[in-house]
């Protein structure tokens, strides 16, 4: 349980004492949540719901940015096509709509490759707006496609024909299982062999290029498997809401959304996304009554947060401490004294880099 | 001819295009950075213009010049005020407060100004028109709007080779690290980058909200068609964005011209095969 390579003196840690006290804890939390349906009230659940999503869509967008320094705000479109995918299986081919949620994931993944196939040519903030105009071409194209629904979006009857108390009960079970298995997901995916690729690269681009790592295979990696978990979500989400339409399924809010939970909670961490999308849905609830000012609020936290606490709230909090709830990260151990790995560098060097170019010199087009 | 008149009008357009693309690309050129709060910025000065027309009741042409200078000041404070911050921070920290200032300042424009589509009334240059033939007619506020276009390039040309500030853009560009021990004070520097974009952002503005109407949502998309034109043109190319618009504007209206309501969708293929086939843009500066 305790290391990887183990000496006499010299031993590498991933647990921490928070870690093996938040095991336990989770899952507890985990299962009393999972009793919800049998006391919550309706309401409860499709709030419960809102979040549980939320906080899934978060983690996936700081898997891309944070960890693989892919700043998309085009993650909408995987909401959409979960949305309209889920639509297609359970309406046009009459597959139970409970399904058709992992099918959703599988198509988005799907897309997901020449959609990177064309946004991988871009770097840093050139791919931020090219991941954006593609998910703007998947929204025009569903308006275009009147089999699809045109404009005016479609109905999920077949879901709605179920038992009202099943439905709610199962679709609350799915938004758990997409937020407990999204950070899961993340978990073993950094643990393994490609995230400690991942890992350096957050850390230095170059460097990681350097000592072998194929950035640009574990970067696509990660891009798709961040498409299948939002189209896995965004399918969760349709489930709930009963009626999509190609304006709010590919709405650039969901990137807000995502953007706004993971840079409040802080980037590059597992922990980040799950404070993040508390807090984002604590204010939602408080400031529901003031419309259009609870954005300019969270506008305003995150581009604070962003530029005068980098780290987030969670990386903030456990800077210099070995807090981690989630033990991703090695310590190497001497006899009595432990040296944490350094924490996320934010700097995402590479981004620099996408950027040579200007009325200077030319970019490198292309990725590498 | 029709096709004829399509062309020129997907000139005219890219025109405009230009003057939005323009001052992204000065951003980016200056300072690497990828403002996307550009396209709300030149909403922000359209309301501006707005504001100046109801209270003063002048032909919004002459708000302009207003609009310009606040835009202007309001840039350089944005970009000393936070924008500098945030590039200390990192690229990617950088994006992402542009991100939210976007979203600051679409919903403040929401609670100021309704959801309700606006415009500003030029009076008769609106719709003044030069009729070459039957189908071919060429209106002088379009004609009016590239003309400026290229001169605002002419003059960002002209400022960036022959004078002192200019230069030192051009070196900041180059090689920020060097420019910086040669004496430049890069942060007064990017402000002065960020102001004079969005002076021009602001012409593009009130332009578009002439030519058009405008609403508080408008940014996002005004932002992609900057972006597209850019990357057509090529990324260091300052002509190159004038072509890149043109190419975006004859693609949308071509396509709106086959199938009504297609254009947006179309030009944003063009981009895509750009993307696939070109991805240096039609004018880098060298290819690689």
């Amino acid at each position: 349980m305790l290391g990887q390579g183990q000496t006499q003196t010299v031993k590498v840690e991933r647990y921490t004492r928070a870690s093996r006290v938040a095991l336990p804890v989770a899952a507890v939390i985990i299962i009393a949540a999972a009793t919800i349906p049998a006391w919550g009230s309706s309401a409860v659940m499709k709030q419960s719901v809102t979040f549980l999503t939320l906080l899934a869509l978060a983690q996936m967008w700081n898997l891309l940015a944070g960890y693989a320094g892919l700043v998309s705000v085009g993650q909408q479109a995987y909401v959409g096509i979960g949305a309209y995918t889920l639509w297609v299986f359970a309406e046009k081919v009459g597959i139970n709509p409970f399904v058709c949620v992992i099918i959703a994931g599988v198509v988005a993944a799907a897309f997901a490759v020449p959609t990177a196939g064309l946004a991988f040519r871009l770097r840093g903030g050139y791919f931020a707006v090219g991941t954006w105009v593609i998910a703007e071409v998947y929204r025009l194209l569903v308006t275009k496609i009147s089999w699809l629904g045109g404009g005016s979006g479609v109905s999920f009857n077949s879901v709605a024909r179920i038992d009202r108390g099943t439905r709610e009960a199962v679709i609350f079970w799915l938004a758990l299982g997409v937020a407990v298995g999204s950070v899961v997901l993340v978990y073993f995916l950094l643990r393994s062999r490609r995230g400690l690729a991942l890992t350096a690269i957050r850390d230095d681009e170059t460097g990681a290029r350097g000592l072998g790592v194929n950035v640009f295979r574990s970067k696509l990696w990660v891009y798709i498997i961040a498409a299948f978990g939002t189209g896995v979500t965004g399918a969760v989400i349709y489930l709930n809401l009963l009626r999509a339409q190609p304006e709010a399924a590919f709405s650039l809010n969901w990137s807000a959304l995502m953007i706004f939970a993971v840079v409040i909670g802080g980037l590059g961490t597992i922990e980040g996304p799950i404070i993040g999308a508390i807090i984002f849905f604590a204010l939602q609830q408080f400031l529901a009554d003031y419309g259009t000012w609870y954005l300019v609020l969270l506008g305003a936290i995150a581009a604070g947060v962003v530029v005068f606490a980098q780290r987030g709230l969670w990386g903030t909090l456990v800077r210099r401490r070995a807090v981690d709830l989630f033990p991703v990260r090695r310590r190497l151990c001497l006899e009595t004294v432990c040296f944490v790995e350094e924490s996320p560098r934010q700097s995402g060097e590479e981004l620099g880099k996408l950027t040579e170019g200007g009325f200077g010199s030319p970019p490198e087009p292309g990725s590498s | 001819m029709v096709w004829v008149n399509d062309i020129i009008q997907g000139v005219l357009l890219g025109g405009l295009y230009a003057l939005f693309a323009a001052g992204l690309a000065l951003v980016f050129g200056v300072m690497r950075l990828v403002n996307l709060a550009h396209g709300d910025f030149s909403v922000m000065a359209a309301y501006l213009a707005l504001v100046i027309v109801g209270s003063l009741n002048v032909n919004p042409l002459y708000s302009l010049v207003f609009a310009m200078i606040v835009m202007g000041i309001f840039g350089y404070a944005i970009q000393r005020g936070l924008f500098n911050f945030a590039m200390d921070a990192g690229p990617m920290q950088a994006i992402l407060a542009t991100f939210g200032v976007a979203i600051i300042v679409q919903n403040l424009l929401l609670e100021g100004f309704t959801a309700n589509s606006k415009g500003l009334d030029a009076g008769r240059i609106e719709n003044a028109f030069i009729r070459i033939s039957n189908q071919v007619v060429i209106g002088w506020f379009p004609l009016i709007t590239l003309l400026v276009a290229v001169a605002v390039l002419l003059g960002l040309q002209i400022f960036l080779s022959r004078t002192r500030l200019g230069r030192a853009f051009r070196a900041t560009a180059d090689n920020q690290r060097a420019a910086q021990l040669m004496g430049i004070d890069n942060r007064h520097l990017y402000g002065m980058a960020m102001a004079l974009a969005l002076a021009m952002v602001a012409i593009g503005g009130v332009f578009i909200g002439i030519r058009t109407t405008f609403s508080p949502s408008a940014g996002p998309l005004r932002l992609i068609f900057a972006y597209e034109a850019v990357i057509i043109g090529g990324l260091g190319s300052l002509w190159g964005t004038l072509v890149g618009g043109i190419v975006l504007g004859v693609a949308q209206v071509l396509g709106d011209h086959i199938q009504q309501g297609w254009g947006i969708l179309v030009g944003h293929l063009v981009f895509l095969a750009i993307l696939a086939f070109r991805p240096q843009g039609l004018f880098a500066r060298q290819a690689q």
